[in-house]
């Protein structure tokens, strides 16, 4: 791929105290690609998204965003830069005192002077982008369906039409169905839009049908590969991961997805 | 390229260049208003030095082009069309793409809503009774169990709620106690009767303001502390889960703190009064240059054998008041932190309420019994 990469990722290190998290980790994200990272309980993947959202300084190396350095930005220039960002947390983390639609239109109120009216057609636009009916829009988050949170999140994260789009678990705490269903939204949002996705999850199926590549992170390193690659990898977590009991069925799947 | 929108009103026509992003959508809407509205029945689009747009933008040309398209209107598009226009009509054929999305819940019209608000206000007050009966049910039952009584859990909470308080309370009794017989001194003197200081202050603190005061404090600072507390439980189904193990969270939770008031707001009571004693004795000592002596003379004339127990005897009464509003509004938060927060302040200005309340009907019947 000769394309610049929308995010790349160089040489960062995290320490906490003389515990050393990320000891060198270094990817590129390119457009229209969605990537996956995964690692163990501890293995630093929060701080690693972290430090992707500017939410966390790292101790060294730099992350681009389009080509600007975000780890040397003031405050001001981050924030803009951010704009550019769709986030979506684990629990939705939608604002439980404001409804779907007022979660929605929220960063679009804040960030641009717009009319009621248009407001309306653009949160109508991000609800049938991430296909939740229209009765959802005037319920509060806590009268959602699990799946319907994630969906609210997701078209919360689209309201300013991001270029980057940063999951985190977007599957866990879903049936097989609703889990099937939001990858199925996520392949067809990146496909008509072309948007990078970064998305941490553990869900071996949704790392299956959905990423192109996979961030693996073991012992303060990160090994980048497709997801064929990661699977043939020989390092004793990465095996145990994708060759123990679960792993195992994802990789007869591969193997069905070669085939097709 | 910068974005740029022109609509020509005479010729109805629409001139878009550059890159269109989200950030130019209050220009695109704009500008879009005024070609919607403009007179003519062939619209124009030009798109030819149009460059790319972001998705929310897109959206608002392809409605404005639909818009037109239901007035009657035929539009000439010049140029090419966004690429994410394929995208939007699909989404509107897919099938769970519906009507128009509200951005706020529908209001009532103003009779509906004061309805609500008295029928609201009934309930509440219903609840709050079936939640008084509810509790002393389960006092009468975990009587007889010591288990069931949960004595560590009152203990905490009698500490957390009295020990922690002292402090705060003490500081409060003595100063306010200073401040009313400062304040009576001054008032008596001019009738040579400043002696009679040392019964303002004896009996203003020993019946009202100690218990008062205690008991105001203690509604702000552990009322709400209860509210909350029991608040996040219920938002992350704590109290769900404690049902779900056969526990009863009157029980588990609601008596022990009761309990805990119960016994510690009438200790703080007597903290509160003998501060304030002391507080009204130093000031005279000083002020008045009475001697210690003669003030605990005094002070032994004009303290009956009730009037310390006339204050102290209302302060379980305002525990359990404090205790009960806090752990029914904690219990009654759903779903969203801003209930909490409502929730929290309503338990504080609640129980104070009805501390004053109570204390009103005391003040009544004490003299009505000649107490």
């Amino acid at each position: 791929m000769t394309q610049q990469p929308v995010i790349s990722v160089r040489d960062i290190v995290n320490r906490f105290g003389a515990q050393v998290v990320h000891d060198g980790v270094s990817f590129d994200a390119y457009r229209g690609e969605i990537f996956g990272i995964v690692g163990g309980s501890g293995s630093g993947k929060s701080v690693l998204l972290r430090t992707l959202l500017g939410l966390r300084r790292p101790d060294a190396g730099r992350v681009d965003v389009e080509g600007r350095e975000i780890t040397a930005m003031e405050q001001g220039e981050l924030r803009e830069v951010k704009r550019r960002y769709g986030v979506t947390f684990q629990h939705g983390a939608l604002f439980s005192s404001l409804t779907v639609a007022q979660n929605v239109a929220l960063p679009v109120v804040e960030a641009l002077d717009l009319d009621e009216a248009t407001l309306e057609r653009l949160v109508e636009l991000r609800l049938r982008m991430v296909g939740l009916p229209v009765e959802a829009a005037g319920k509060y988050p806590a009268q959602l369906s699990g799946g319907m949170v994630k969906r609210a999140a997701l078209a919360r994260a689209l309201a300013l039409d991001p270029a980057l789009l940063f999951l985190d678990e977007p599957t866990a705490g879903l049936d097989p169905i609703a889990a099937a269903a939001f990858d199925d939204l996520v392949l067809y949002l990146r496909d008509t839009l072309h948007l990078t996705v970064i998305m941490v999850t553990h869900d071996l199926d949704t790392l299956a049908r959905t990423c192109d590549r996979v961030a693996v992170l073991v012992d303060g390193q990160v090994i980048v590969d497709t997801l064929e690659g990661i699977v043939a990898n020989d390092h004793p977590w990465v095996r145990q991961y994708f060759h123990g009991a679960r792993g195992r069925s994802v990789v007869a799947s591969l193997e069905g997805r070669h085939g097709a | 390229m910068g974005f740029q929108a022109q609509c020509d009103e005479t010729r109805r026509t629409l001139l878009l260049t550059g890159d269109c992003r989200m950030t130019d959508a209050a220009t695109l809407e704009h500008e879009l208003a005024r070609w919607r509205s403009s007179a003519g029945a062939e619209a124009v689009l030009d798109l030819v030095g149009g460059g790319e747009f972001d998705i929310g933008p897109a959206w608002l040309l392809h409605r404005a082009l639909a818009d037109l398209g239901c007035a009657g209107a035929s539009v000439r598009i010049e140029g090419p069309v966004p690429g994410h226009f394929r995208f939007l009509d699909e989404l509107l054929v897919r099938e769970q793409a519906l009507a128009a999305a509200a951005t706020s819940p529908a209001h009532d019209p103003p009779l509906v809503t004061l309805g609500k608000s008295i029928a609201g206000h009934a309930s509440s007050a219903s609840a709050a009774l079936a939640f008084g009966g509810r509790s002393l049910e389960t006092a009468a039952a975990a009587w007889t169990s010591r288990k069931r009584l949960r004595i560590p859990s009152v203990v905490r909470h009698a500490y957390e709620t009295g020990v922690q308080a002292i402090p705060v309370v003490a500081v409060i009794a003595f100063l306010i106690s200073v401040i009313s017989a400062y304040i009576g001194a001054q008032q008596l003197r001019p009738f040579g009767a400043e002696i009679y200081t040392v019964d303002l202050v004896a009996i203003g603190v020993l019946r009202e303001l100690g218990v008062l005061l205690t008991a105001i404090m203690v509604a702000g600072r552990t009322g709400s502390a209860y509210a909350a507390e029991l608040g996040v439980m219920k938002l992350n189904d704590e109290v769900d889960a404690l049902e779900s193990m056969g526990l009863d969270p009157y029980e588990v939770l609601v008596l022990p703190r009761v309990l805990g008031l119960v016994i510690a707001l009438p200790l703080l009571t007597i903290v509160a009064d003998f501060m304030g004693l002391a507080g009204g004795g130093l000031l005279t000592r000083y002020l008045l240059d009475l001697p210690w002596p003669q003030f605990f003379m005094r002070l032994d004339e004009a303290v009956g054998s009730t009037t310390f127990w006339a204050g102290l005897v209302k302060a379980p009464v305002f525990g359990v008041l404090i205790a009960l509003t806090g752990t029914l509004r904690g219990l009654q938060v759903r779903e969203s932190s801003r209930e909490l927060g409502r929730l929290t302040t309503v338990a504080v200005v609640q129980s104070i309420f009805l501390v004053i309340f109570a204390d009103a009907l005391f003040a009544i019947f004490f003299l009505e019994i000649d107490f």
